[in-house]
């Protein structure tokens, strides 16, 4: 599949943003109100906010961006639409109160944590449902989507307040233990995709022309000698040449160099530092990380050219 | 409206019957020609006479070669446009309802002034039946003609989709599927009519009509190989004067 920024971008950066969301509406550590407070709310909704503005880049009318908040009774990708406004704007009450009175409303709160993770999974389901793309097509993918939106937010949230605790328990060390939580999650749908191709549907050129049962079908000429919109968006194939470098790049950048630094701030007096880096560092992992989720999935429609 | 209807009236659809198909991309070229003064949008093109020309098309032709086990390949000519599934997977993933899947006929369309151009519905297609159009930005597909089958401004013959019309081999063929007494639904009766990708679940309407089995070629009838057939027969002058110039 072709790995169009504007999608990778705006999964990444709203992953996070949400990610944050998640984190702060249940109430983690964080400035008691003010200035602090709107700062911590701004780059959360920020995050999310930048993202959704980037999906629309991708759109042949952006202009018309609206309407895709029609069929949430049938499309993922509608859902997903209604539920990031419902969250932002459910979001943006829960921090005016924060900012102005300090309150942190709880049930508000935990409103806003839900829509937020609902988010989170509609996105991914948008690339899940897809029967068309085994790769994708599996509960691993909500699962991968969902642990490093909550990772990514726990590290933003562990970049302000590397004190802070969550059940009790230091957020450097949080960290230490979710990115490795996640990634593993990863290296299983790395694994998954790896192995089944189209098996698990089945799909071959044979059933793709119908024509298996008769013999070996292989395809003598394409329809067309140049590029069409099909092999340029479906029968991406760069992915793979290089993806076994890019991965374990994505494992150093997104898993390794965070574990290492969040061990380093759960022993200094202010981990503040040692996590934004691991912010920048998990960042390029996880670009990385959605260039690859793009860029080596295959299509059904790639059995036809 | 991007909810699939229960059941559709007629099944409006396509046979193509891949035993008669010549692969001369007629109605590739008609069904351009006709779907750029039809519905919607032209069907556009970059650089259409250029080194590097690339368009929306809704009817491509493919060419296979099938190895049977014992028999010599054969070659297959394979035009593939939209199947208006039953249960189309690119209605359903519209997230503003351009893309609808008709009650009375079956047949899956998009409404242009809706579509905000994502590229979702291509995705869930297994078949590569919608294209983006590279000048408006919308999704493109087959919409059966639509603006023919109905046109009581055309004479009765026409009343078909272009690429029916056009097909000089006449390898293509209209009619609804639902009624079990039409053209459409004996002939794919008749001579099994296969599904692509059943695996997908999409029900497509359009059926395809396998290449009908071939006359094994025996021992004696196979073809002459150049290399190891085409010595002189013994004894003959072309043989003397073979061994003869062997020896200069």
């Amino acid at each position: 599949m072709h790995p169009a920024i504007s999608v990778i971008f705006f999964t990444v950066s709203s992953g996070a943003g949400f990610g944050l969301i998640f984190l702060i509406c249940l109430g983690v550590q964080l400035p008691e109100s003010g200035l602090p407070a709107f700062l911590v709310s701004l780059l959360a909704g920020g995050l999310a906010v930048i993202g959704l503005i980037s999906s629309t880049f991708h759109l042949g009318h952006p202009e018309r961006a609206w309407r895709a908040f029609s069929q949430w009774q049938s499309s993922w990708l509608s859902r997903e639409g209604v539920l990031a406004v419902a969250t932002l704007a459910a979001f943006a009450i829960y921090a005016l109160l924060w900012t102005f009175t300090g309150n942190r409303v709880e049930t508000l709160g935990l409103l806003v944590s839900l829509l937020a993770a609902a988010t989170v999974f509609a996105t991914a389901m948008i690339y899940a449902q897809l029967k068309t793309v085994p790769n994708w097509h599996v509960w691993l993918t909500p699962a991968v989507y969902l642990a490093f939106s909550f990772v990514s937010g726990l590290i933003l949230a562990g970049m302000i307040n590397a004190q802070g605790r969550i059940l009790g328990i230091e957020l450097p060390w949080l960290i230490f233990i979710c990115v490795l939580g996640a990634w593993a999650l990863k290296v299983a749908w790395w694994k998954r995709a790896d192995r089944i191709g189209f098996s698990e549907t089945g799909s071959d050129t044979g059933t793709a022309t119908g024509l298996g049962s008769l013999g070996q079908v292989r395809l003598l000429e394409r329809p067309h000698t140049g590029e069409n919109y099909l092999t340029r968006e479906m029968v991406h194939k760069i992915g793979r040449k290089h993806a076994m470098k890019l991965r374990l790049l994505a494992l150093i950048a997104g898993c390794g160099i965070p574990m290492v630094l969040s061990a380093i701030a759960a022993f200094s007096s202010s981990g503040e530092l040692p996590m934004a880096l691991a912010v920048l560092s998990l960042a390029i992992g996880l670009f990385t990380e959605r260039w690859l989720f793009f860029a080596e999935a295959k299509h059904a429609v790639s059995l036809y050219y | 409206m991007t909810s699939l209807p229960a059941s559709t009236e007629k099944k409006l659809g396509l046979v193509i019957d891949l035993d008669i198909c010549v692969g001369c991309h007629a109605c590739v070229v008609n069904c351009k020609e006709w779907n750029t003064g039809g519905y919607g949008a032209p069907l556009g093109d970059i650089d259409a006479y250029g080194s590097n020309p690339s368009g929306a098309w809704l009817n491509r032709i493919h060419t296979f070669e099938i190895t049977p086990e014992d028999a010599p390949a054969q070659i297959v000519h394979f035009p593939k446009s939209c199947l208006h599934c039953d249960d189309a997977p690119c209605v359903t993933v519209c997230p503003t309802g351009a893309s609808y899947k008709r009650s009375e006929d079956g047949i899956v369309l998009v409404d242009e002034d809706m579509c905000i151009g994502c590229g979702l519905c291509a995705w869930a297609c297994p078949y590569g039946a919608r294209e983006m159009d590279p000048v408006e930005n919308v999704m493109k597909k087959c919409t059966l003609c639509v603006d023919r089958i109905y046109n009581e401004n055309l004479e009765e013959v026409d009343r078909v989709p272009a690429c029916v019309r056009t097909c000089p081999a006449e390898a293509r063929h209209f009619g609804d599927f639902a009624d079990p007494q039409s053209d459409v639904s004996k002939m794919v009766k008749e001579r099994r009519g296969i599904d692509l990708m059943p695996e997908m679940e999409t029900n497509p309407i359009n059926k395809y009509l396998p290449p009908r089995p071939k006359s094994a070629p025996t021992n004696d009838k196979r073809p002459r190989n150049v290399e190891t057939d085409s010595s002189p027969a013994p004894g003959s002058f072309l043989d003397w004067v073979d061994r003869m110039l062997e020896k200069i």
